[in-house]
């Protein structure tokens, strides 16, 4: 009988998490955050992306998204505070504040998208 | 006269001293000698009261692991002449409580070992007159690269992992481990994943990949245990949906 | 000698068991490209909050996504979105190159070799970072 933990499910959202964020935010970045800023490309209008926002299935992508990236940075930040600070006897502190802090944003990204 | 190469060894008498000191000593730079030769040397010739480790020289045995400028290495796989002009600091392994000198202690390994029980599990043995298990090369080869090890402990060296929490189980257990899930012959794998699963098993590993690079065998032990963070993720959710009766 | 899940450390105080410094990943090159993969974590969640950000701005209107857009010209939000890129990138690099020792595909009986696993999630990033550029783009 094997021990219940907590591990293996943690570690497959950590690595959806890290596919997802992987794929996705890299172009996200590029456009919202390097190229449009800087006047590479000019940005599309407000109205277009509500439009493409409001979708359901935009919607219900981004919240998957966001969720799952930032379980993905929670599980890897978790390990870096173990191994960077030494301080793995706080672990159950840690792990509250970490998965805490995913939680609280993964429910912020689904209420900001459903009230879209 | 043969061109000498410096060698500054780490020296640790407990009876003697509490940190350890360095002492220096010039060793003959041939062409094909190894560290282990230059330390073989020191003690023949120079100070017996050096204390190492080693066996084969050939490296099969796992017996000469030390840290040779920084690196874990195996001292009779490493050719002098490319330290030269040096010098060379010879120092213990990474990672394990040194006892003296050169020599560390490897308890905490062997009892890790153990634990991952390192051989074919059957739940019924065939009987002798039914002849030998047979294996295909293709089943050979699921698990050769693991049955490699020759425990040498230099992943364990190079794992910061092992080195910040000794609890960790380390590379080569879960790499041994592997190496009799993935053989055809066994049927050990749900007995070998209680012990694997647990926090400091395999999921103690944040996949730094320092092991497989020192690997002087390319046992890829990282491979190993990222695998097998997969297949133990994956039988954690059939026991979630399918639970096993007690 | 007793099979126990706990560590026992046997009472040997005359060993040597040196210190780790907090600084250890400062020691070798590949620790430090360690940690930094690490740390990209952080770069990750702060990608996260800026899509929120972004998303929140539309949902106010074209004022309120002006305005944004003229924040995120600001010099410490766009050197904080240029290191993000950057140290995303690393992350989604790095993950792809590791992928294929998790993710051991057998054709048959012989096994796929790793550089297909890269190789397709390196198309994948491909596809759907032109699809993203596309969808964003194209109004």
């Amino acid at each position: 009988m094997i021990k219940r933990s907590a591990e293996p499910l943690l570690w497959m959202v950590f690595s959806a998490g890290g596919v997802v964020a992987a794929l996705v935010l890299p172009m996200l970045l590029l456009l919202f955050g390097v190229a449009f800023p800087l006047g590479w490309l000019t940005p599309p209008s407000a109205t277009h992306l509500a439009s493409v926002i409001g979708h359901p299935m935009t919607r219900l992508a981004l919240v998957i998204v966001c969720t799952v990236s930032l379980f993905h940075a929670a599980h890897r930040f978790r390990y870096t505070l173990y191994d960077g600070l030494q301080i793995k006897h706080l672990n159950e502190v840690i792990a509250l504040l970490c998965y805490g802090s995913a939680i609280v944003g993964s429910v912020a990204s689904a209420y900001l998208l459903a009230m879209f | 006269m043969t061109k000498q190469i410096k060698l500054q060894v780490a020296r640790y008498r407990p009876e003697q001293e509490s940190e350890p000191v360095f002492d220096e000593y010039e060793v003959p730079c041939h062409s094909d000698w190894v560290v282990l030769d230059g330390l073989n040397h020191v003690k023949d010739r120079l100070d017996g009261t050096l204390s190492y480790r080693w066996s084969c020289r050939m490296g099969i045995c796992g017996s000469c692991g030390m840290t040779v400028n920084g690196e874990p290495k195996l001292t009779c796989a490493t050719f002098l002449a490319d330290y030269a002009p040096g010098p060379v600091r010879v120092e213990p392994l990474r990672n394990f409580p040194v006892i003296r000198d050169l020599v560390v202690d490897l308890g905490d390994f062997m009892q890790k070992l153990v634990r991952v029980k390192p051989w074919i599990v059957r739940s019924v043995e065939k009987p002798l007159a039914s002849g030998e298990y047979l294996q295909s090369p293709e089943e050979l080869d699921e698990y050769k690269q693991f049955s490699m090890c020759i425990n040498c402990m230099l992943c364990y060296a190079a794992c910061p992992i092992y080195g910040l929490d000794p609890k960790f189980i380390g590379p080569a257990a879960i790499a041994l481990a592997q190496r009799y899930n993935l053989d055809s012959r066994d049927e050990g794998a749900p007995e070998r994943l209680e012990i694997l699963s647990e926090h400091e098993g395999i999921w103690g590993c944040t996949f730094v990949g320092e092991c497989t690079k020192v690997c002087p065998k390319n046992v890829n032990p990282a491979g190993a245990i990222q695998r097998y963070k997969l297949t133990a993720a994956l039988e954690s959710v059939k026991a979630f949906f399918l639970p096993r009766g007690a | 000698m007793t099979q126990s899940a706990g560590h026992y450390t046997a009472y040997h105080p005359r060993w040597l068991r040196p210190h780790i410094s907090t600084y250890w990943w400062l020691r070798r090159r590949s620790y430090f490209a360690f940690i930094l993969r690490e740390i990209s974590s952080v770069f990750v969640a702060w990608s996260v909050v800026y899509l929120l950000l972004i998303i929140s701005a539309v949902g106010q209107g074209p004022a309120a996504y002006q305005g944004l857009l003229e924040w995120s010209r600001q010099p410490w939000v766009l050197v904080l979105n240029l290191s993000s890129l950057l140290l995303v990138g690393f992350h989604a690099v790095t993950w792809f190159n590791l992928a294929p020792q998790a993710l051991v595909v057998h054709l048959g009986h012989t096994r796929l070799p790793g550089f297909w696993i890269s190789a397709s999630n390196y198309a994948a990033w491909v596809v759907v970072s032109a699809i993203v550029a596309w969808i964003v783009l194209r109004g």
